[in-house]
């Protein structure tokens, strides 16, 4: 059996009056790539925010890698890494220089190697020496999971990682998380595209009001439903499909 | 936590230089922070200078202190800016879900500020010799200059992070410094107060710029300081104190 990396045992959060979270329960094992799905407002941006030890839960225990995120938050954040809901980027430095930056506040040995590798790794070695402030949208994003990476944390958290971002992007995007966990990294992904749960996931939780509703892999989920009627349809390409074909990239499937 | 502290100062530098690129890429910033007072030393120099009766044959040696502050409080304004920006951003997240000290990242800010005042400072000096200004001044008298600009600089950064911490906008997060910038012309700054109406005079003596300038204009003319040395010190070290316990108030509320 794999490690547990990542585990809320009913874990309450109130805003003043809004009772946010009302008794979250569930786990992630090494490795996994763990979704949580949610409609705006649900709560998602909380739970991560109380597992990356920036904020604190009134009720209920949450531990990441081991250590308790209330009592130990020092060791969970040698354990982790944040990519929030807005890219976590320095504009005016370029991207070598975030990288190098991120390299020598954990500490590594040889920061300019480290950043080096991950530029050519993420695709960036041609623009590592602009600023990022004359990035795309998808560069920024993945120089942004790039300095997440340094110092190879064992838990990502990945706050809603492709919000704003084009097809391209997105792409891109996956791309990175799906390398990550076949690294052992344990990926827990926030999204409210159910698409991008679909592509990636090992593992999607539900949160509904308050409450993980739901939680299992695609094919459990899909048991929960009745039985899959077949139906002839012809299969119409998507936008997306269509977008992607007229620029001549390939989607991912 | 150990390895927080080991390498505490260390994470500062890495904050103090990633700030200092802030400072030196934006041209901006630069502008602002020296060309402005010098701008404002040549006109009102050479311009209106030949028109004030400030009681002293080089109007320079006069005007200088109160050039220095006027520096000073434009420049604390961009640590609002970029500690605002940093909120945004986000960066300051990743900077709190890292095995760093916490507050190295708010400490960053903050030995910038002091850094790149210092350096605005001392090229405003320059500027300031190359136009006549000449001081008597020995080496503690220099040393109690730099010593009030830096408690001046520190007391006015702490009131820029309350700004930067708490507004809401971007305007609002550097509109602080607009009164603050404004402060020297209703004091000893650029005339004696003695030449003012009762009521304008009664206010330009009675606050904090009035004091610090005097005190610096008597060291630098090697005169005794007197009182103003003492009032210079209370006003730096109690807007410090104050600004420090709202700033962290703030800081903690957002963290």
């Amino acid at each position: 059996m794999k490690d547990i990396t990542i585990q809320m045992k009913d874990v309450q959060k109130s805003y003043k009056n809004l009772h946010v979270l009302k008794g979250v329960d569930f786990e992630a094992e090494q490795g996994d790539i763990f979704a949580l799905l949610g409609s705006n407002g649900a709560g998602k941006t909380t739970i991560v925010r109380i597992l990356t030890t920036l904020l604190k839960q009134d009720g209920g225990t949450a531990a990441v890698n081991g250590f308790d995120v209330a009592a130990n938050p020092d060791h969970v954040r040698r354990s982790i890494s944040l990519t929030g809901q807005f890219a976590a980027v320095d504009e005016v430095l370029t991207g070598r220089e975030n990288l190098i930056m991120i390299a020598q506040l954990r500490h590594l040995q040889k920061p300019r190697q480290v950043a080096g590798d991950l530029l050519k790794s993420f695709d960036l070695t041609d623009a590592a020496d602009r600023r990022v402030s004359t990035y795309s949208g998808g560069m920024r994003r993945r120089l942004d999971i790039a300095m997440s990476l340094v110092g190879q944390p064992k838990v990502i958290f990945l706050d809603e990682p492709t919000t704003g971002l084009d097809p391209e992007g997105r792409i891109e995007v996956w791309n990175v998380v799906k390398d990550l966990a076949g690294n052992g990294t344990t990926v827990l992904l926030t999204t409210q595209y159910l698409e991008e749960a679909e592509k990636l996931a090992d593992r999607i939780a539900i949160l509904h009001e308050g409450k993980i509703i739901a939680n299992g892999t695609l094919e459990e989920l899909k048991k929960l439903f009745p039985p899959a009627k077949v139906e002839y349809v012809e299969k119409q390409p998507t936008l997306e499909e269509i977008f992607l074909s007229i620029i001549g990239k390939k989607g991912e499937n | 936590m150990e390895a927080a502290r080991n390498h505490y100062f260390g994470d500062m530098g890495v904050m103090l230089s990633r700030s200092m690129r802030h400072v030196f890429r934006s041209m901006d910033t630069i502008i602002t922070v020296c060309l402005t007072p010098i701008a404002m030393m040549l006109l009102f120099v050479y311009v209106l200078g030949g028109a004030i009766q400030a009681g002293t044959d080089n109007y320079v040696n006069y005007l200088l202190p109160g050039i220095l502050l006027i520096a000073i409080a434009s420049g604390v304004s961009y640590t609002a800016y970029r500690l605002f920006m940093d909120l945004q951003s986000g960066i300051f997240e990743r900077f709190h879900t890292m095995p760093i000290a916490r507050s190295s990242a708010l400490w960053g800010h903050l030995l910038t500020s002091l850094v790149s005042n210092a350096i605005s400072v001392a090229i405003i000096i320059l500027v300031a010799l190359l136009m006549g200004f000449r001081s008597s001044a020995g080496g503690l008298s220099w040393l109690a200059v730099a010593g009030i600009l830096t408690l001046f600089t520190l007391a006015l950064t702490w009131v820029a992070a309350i700004a930067g911490l708490s507004a809401k906008s971007i305007d609002g997060a550097v509109g602080f410094s607009y009164p603050l910038i404004f402060l020297p012309f209703i004091s000893s700054a650029f005339v004696p107060t003695s030449s003012m109406p009762p009521v304008v005079r009664a206010f330009a003596e009675n606050q904090p710029v009035t004091s610090i300038v005097d005190a610096i204009r008597s060291l630098l003319a090697g005169r005794p300081v007197g009182n103003d040395i003492g009032v210079a010190l209370a006003w730096c070290v109690g807007i410090l104190l104050a600004a420090y316990f709202f700033a962290m108030r703030a800081y903690k509320k957002r963290v």
